[in-house]
């Protein structure tokens, strides 16, 4: 049987062009993914996230999970098909495309690629064993097991501070730990920052290595400038130092830049290969917020749903 | 509860793993954590699928903390899957289903 629409991933951008496919009785199969500790899951970065205070309509704020539940049962609601499971490989070269989830494979004649970003780690060996042993991915999961503890955040972005002042809620102390001297972070999310007594900012410093056998006992920062070491006494340490974008299937396929976001036509969510659309952070190293992914997932559903009418009648 | 999931809390957590014919797979979890609520419907599945084999069983970490810190566990959602008592596996972190019953695959044997 060949689909009309397969949508591939699972958060704003995902869903959205879900709820709009749908509703343009396109009956969409979406791909949504597999659940892990990481931001690439069901649901997407949302899923890890506590709070939403930005999306339009929450007043009083909405849960990240909460809110992704509620798309998914909307997108349903009008039909929308779900796989719990991950593309394993795609052939895009001639139509209907094809997509794979394991050995079983699945034809459609549009495709719409919002597999979003997924957060980087350290890089260090020390990850392995000592994740869900003091090393966290997910702030909101594992706080909750710092109470009265010393920790420390990596990162100066939204997500590193919004965790660090997060986890004020059960930890003593958050060390912030940032590479440069200044915060990328939204203005609002600085200022709750430094207002926070329990938050303090260690400068242009990276974590060089983690220590402890069965749980974390401690980071060494490296300062960028000096090259000097410190050791950090931490019993947790929460990552929030950036994405890259989940592009690996398409290298080769789908035109890329450098760093692997998707490349679409200005203005539109096409890609290179005609009948392929790409929305959300995948395409967005720009704004990535909920939202903008949200109305670039609407804005592929339309995009699709044109093309398809258009090449029926060609 | 869903069904063939059995609720463990601190009073009747001992008792339950002790008792269990089959290995008990323990689901540490919490209303506030995302990933355990994308694992949750499978964990319902494999419960129904592998009736017999293997006992799924939750335990709210928020409220039974005293478990959560007996047996270490600081990062949910977190399966400590119990054979005879004892810790015979940690899994840490949420997990698709295929790869699930991938690491679960050495307790899904038929009993005798």
């Amino acid at each position: 049987m060949t689909r009309q629409v397969i949508i591939s991933g699972s958060g704003p951008a995902g869903l959205t062009a879900a709820i709009y496919a749908a509703r343009a009785n396109l009956a969409p199969l979406v791909i949504e993914g597999e659940p892990s500790s990481t931001s690439d899951q069901p649901g997407g970065q949302l899923m890890l996230t506590t709070e939403v205070e930005n999306f339009p309509g929450f007043p009083m704020g909405i849960m990240g999970p909460e809110l992704m539940i509620s798309f998914r049962e909307q997108a349903a609601r009008f039909g929308a098909e779900f796989l719990t499971a991950k593309v394993t490989a795609i052939d895009f070269s001639e139509r209907p495309f094809k997509v794979w989830v394991g050995d079983d494979v699945y034809e459609s004649d549009s495709i719409i690629v919002s597999t979003g970003a997924q957060s980087l780690m350290l890089g260090l060996p020390e990850e392995q064993h000592l994740l869900g042993h003091g090393l966290s991915t997910c702030a909101t999961c594992d706080g909750f097991f710092f109470r009265n503890q010393e920790i420390a955040v990596v990162g100066g972005g939204d997500s590193a501070v919004e965790e660090a002042t997060f986890l004020t809620k059960f930890a003593s102390k958050v060390t912030l730990i940032h590479r440069r001297d200044t915060l990328r972070a939204s203005k609002i999310m600085q200022d709750r920052a430094r207002a926070n007594l329990k938050i303090e900012l260690h400068w242009n410093a990276t974590v060089t290595a983690l220590h402890g056998t069965d749980k974390l006992t401690g980071a060494t920062l490296t300062d960028v400038n000096t090259g000097e070491e410190t050791l950090l006494a931490v019993t947790g340490v929460f990552v929030a130092i950036g994405h890259r974008p989940n592009t690996d299937l398409f290298k080769g396929v789908l035109d890329m830049e450098d760093n692997g976001y998707l490349i679409t036509w200005p203005g539109s969510t096409y890609t290179n290969i005609d009948g392929v659309f790409a929305c959300g952070d995948v395409q967005d190293h720009t704004y990535r917020q909920a939202v903008t992914a949200a109305g670039s997932g609407c804005m592929a559903a339309i995009d699709a749903e044109r093309w398809l009418e258009a090449a029926q009648h060609a | 509860m869903a069904e063939g999931i059995v609720t463990l809390t601190t009073s009747t957590f001992d008792e339950t793993i002790n008792s269990s014919e089959t290995p008990v797979v323990v689901d540490f979890w919490a209303e506030w954590c995302g990933p355990c609520k994308m694992i949750a419907p499978i964990l319902s599945e494999i419960a129904v699928e592998q009736a017999g084999k293997v006992t799924i069983a939750k335990l709210n970490v928020d409220e039974n903390p005293d478990l959560a810190m007996r047996f270490n566990v600081m990062s949910i959602p977190t399966l400590l899957v119990f054979h005879k008592g004892e810790v015979a596996k940690r899994l840490v972190g949420a997990k698709g289903k295929g790869q699930l019953l991938q690491e679960l695959d050495e307790f899904l044997v038929t009993s005798p």
